[in-house]
């Protein structure tokens, strides 16, 4: 190893920084409002895996909700959408505090950024639970939903924007105060993700603001789907990476501390961000290889940079699993696996990490293959897809952030994590019943299942389908389980007696293995990352979108009842 | 404002990313396998004709299906052994609801939709495609095995979306011969 051995220096300000009461109230109510969203998302997921064998439980919610598609695109926006984009503007504001371990330097930028989003929230969910935006989270026209979801998702992206505006400010008044010294990881970390998707969400927005917004309120008539599928996913693609982000944080940041080690590398954790920065956006076509519209040369294009997409997350594979092993063997783990053994895996939060983990590995494998130009194919819109990002999203993400909930909400509440045992139960149910049902899912997908198809009542499933689809249920059951204890531990954590602070949990940050002070002064400057970022996006999508927009036929008006 | 002026002086010159040999290595082989699947599906696509749907043409969702070839879907024979079939998607049904075609059929398939967008694949296949109001979607197959082959709606279109689907038939020689002999117009017209 030439790791240089020379003492780790604080290079951050005041020692110990603690968050004032303000502050966790203010991140408090993030992490609350993006709780109370994965409850009410995750509950409804069972209801259509238990559809796949039959088993239709909409009927008796009828009053509630009117469909299995209303239950499906509830579970998918409050999961997918709400959860995640609350949580992480949320975490990125305890990252930034304590990273930098100073206050908000504009914290008006930031309380305007929240207040946003929950206008946009409250004006998303009232035509959602009314059935009138009954159009999945991916609202491709001409399915047409009430204006108020447009604008309300539109407000919660915005809302998100002014929030990385604030953390930015932080972080440019820090550096003033600090010159000559390296950014801390996880501060600088959260305000590249946070640059990354304001450059990533021009897409959604202008879909919203040119074409669905106006024709949803009846000033255009109809709708170019093609061209609203392309800018969708200009900002659908990063938007995993704006979900994963975060949890990189906590593997690279965080959990290396908390397993007893420290970062292994912190140049090569910030590189892994830089190219996250550049590459995240100019690959969005390679969810359309499917479409009409779209040239195969520029297919082929995104399909290329897709791949250069993996290259940061196979660093961090290494980067992570060097700083878990470091910690194993300071913990006195030996032997070329059985360190994992000496890892501290009665910790809740770290088990669950570690399981997302270990999961993540097979949602990159499934999403290789989704990336693979013509392999895609064969799993276009199958069941495979669900069942690869239940292990991205739904699990790498949602499990991690879980998993640093379970030190998050008792430091903010100034309370003491209830029984940890049942902490671990729900982090290892949900281990085994994702593993269940994703396999089932990418088994159906392979077989020829449609994904957003209550399958139950479809016509044309064949008997061979039928074992995979009851495991779905199987798996969604133990994940129902799962959610349940989940939601029991943070109510009792919440609702339990205030403790001594030396009993509250710390914010884990873990110091790297060599001083940030030796790592070179380029994996610390915003400039030309934005620069080659910039440009990657005009060289991959200017053409093509120029072509789109220049040939804008607005002549799908959908049609003229409820079709849902 | 805390400052750091008790933060030893580095020399810029020393300034390394501080990469173990172990993680170089694992770097290397990243970059080898990531470009190693990219040469092969380039391969798989450009020469091996495992393609993509492209740009193939554009039409008015509001009155294609009054125009040309979308008047009347169905499959038709343009030389012996070699198909099309025009396909007209809608909520929620296929048209038509049947493509019957002879054993080794070559076969290029054509997509709309007039009203909302649909998914269009056909099981067993690499016939996978979206399907979008304006654009028309094309693949081309051989069928070279006999059998029921569904095509199925794979993307959310509204209440029905779940009972959208049709079926490629493809029969024997002697079958196709047989039916073809006992209709003697388009195999099955669909209806609504």
């Amino acid at each position: 190893m030439t790791i240089i051995d020379r003492p780790t220096q604080t290079t951050t300000g005041r020692p110990g920084y603690e968050l004032s009461p303000w502050e966790r109230r203010f991140i408090g109510i993030h992490i609350f409002i993006a709780i109370v969203a994965l409850a009410i998302g995750s509950l409804i997921g069972p209801l259509q895996a238990l559809e796949y064998s039959n088993v239709d439980l909409y009927q008796y919610l009828e009053p509630v909700l009117k469909s299995y598609y209303q239950g499906l695109t509830l579970h998918g926006v409050l999961n997918a959408l709400v959860w995640t984009t609350f949580f992480i503007v949320g975490f990125t504001t305890l990252t930034t505090i304590k990273g930098l371990r100073r206050p908000l330097s504009h914290p008006k930028v930031n309380v305007a950024g929240l207040v946003v989003m929950i206008v946009g929230l409250v004006m998303t969910a009232v035509p959602l639970l009314l059935d009138q935006a009954t159009v999945l989270y991916t609202f491709y026209p001409p399915l047409k939903a009430s204006w108020f979801f447009y604008v309300g998702l539109t407000l919660v992206v915005v809302g998100s924007w002014i929030s990385g505006v604030g953390f930015y400010l932080t972080l440019a008044a820090w550096r003033r105060e600090n010159r000559g010294v390296r950014s801390p990881f996880i501060a600088l970390a959260g305000v590249i993700n946070a640059a990354m998707w304001q450059i990533a969400t021009l897409g959604v927005a202008v879909e919203m603001l040119t074409m669905l917004i106006p024709w949803s309120l009846g000033w255009i008539d109809a709708t170019d789907p093609e061209l609203a599928r392309t800018y969708f996913w200009f900002t659908g693609h990063p938007l995993v990476y704006f979900w994963l982000l975060p949890a990189y944080i906590s593997w690279y940041g965080m959990l290396p501390k908390q397993a007893g080690g420290k970062l292994f590398s912190d140049s090569l954790a910030r590189l892994a961000f830089w190219m996250f920065l550049i590459v995240s956006v100019p690959v969005g076509f390679h969810h359309q290889f499917a479409d009409p519209g779209v040239p195969q040369i520029w297919k082929w294009i995104h399909a290329l940079l897709t791949y250069g997409v993996f290259l940061p997350s196979l660093l961090t594979a290494f980067t992570v699993i060097a700083s878990l092993e470091y910690a194993a063997r300071r913990r006195g783990g030996t032997g070329l696996i059985g360190w994992v053994r000496a890892l501290p895996w009665n910790d809740p939060s770290v088990t669950a990490q570690l399981l997302a983990g270990i999961l993540f590995m097979f949602g990159g494998v499934s999403g290789l293959t989704n990336a693979s130009y013509n392999l895609n194919l064969v799993v276009h819109n199958t069941a495979w897809v669900p069942g690869h990002f239940h292990l991205t999203v739904a699990t790498a993400v949602t499990l991690s952030f879980i998993g640093i909930t379970y030190w998050m909400v008792p430091h903010l509440a100034g309370k003491r994590l209830w029984s940890p045992k049942m902490a671990l139960a729900q982090a290892w149910t949900w281990f085994v019943g994702m593993v269940i049902f994703s396999n089932a899912m990418h088994m159906l997908g392979l077989l020829g299942a449609p994904r957003r198809t209550p399958l139950g009542e479809a016509p044309y499933v064949p008997e061979e389908w039928n074992g995979h689809l009851l495991r779905v249920s199987i798996g969604g059951t133990i994940l129902l389980v799962s959610v349940i204890l989940y939601l029991i531990v943070m109510w009792k954590t919440f609702r339990g007696p205030k403790v001594a602070a030396a009993d509250v949990p710390e914010v884990p940050i873990a110091e790297a293995l060599r001083s940030p002070q030796l790592t070179p002064v380029w994996l610390d400057r915003f400039k030309p990352w934005l620069i080659v970022a910039g440009l990657l996006v005009l060289l991959a999508y200017g053409p093509q979108l120029v072509d789109q927009i220049g040939n804008m036929n607005l002549n799908a008006p959908g049609v003229d009842f409820k079709i849902w | 404002m805390t400052t750091f002026e008790d933060e030893p002086e580095i020399d810029e010159s020393s300034l390394n990313m501080g990469i173990d040999p172990w993680e170089r290595n694992w770097i290397r082989f990243s970059v080898v396998l990531l470009v190693g699947f990219a040469a092969l599906v380039t391969i798989a696509g450009f020469a091996g004709g495992f393609q993509l749907p492209g740009a193939d043409s554009e039409v008015d969702p509001r009155t294609v299906a009054t125009e040309g070839p979308w008047a009347d879907p169905g499959v038709r024979e343009i030389t012996p052994g070699q198909f099309e079939a025009y396909v007209i998607a809608q909520a929620w049904s296929f048209n038509p609801r049947e493509i019957v075609l002879p054993v080794g059929a070559e076969i290029d398939i054509y997509v709309t939709s007039v009203d909302v967008q649909h998914g269009f694949k056909v099981t067993d296949t690499n016939i996978n495609m979206m399907v979008v109001p304006g654009q028309v979607s094309k693949l081309s197959f051989t069928f070279d095995e006999v059998g029921d082959f569904p095509y199925i709606c794979h993307e959310y279109c509204g209440q029905g979306h779940a009972a959208m689907y049709g079926t490629v038939k493809v029969l024997s020689e002697v079958d196709y011969a047989a039916q073809a002999s006992d209709t003697s117009t388009e195999p099955v017209e669909a209806d609504q």
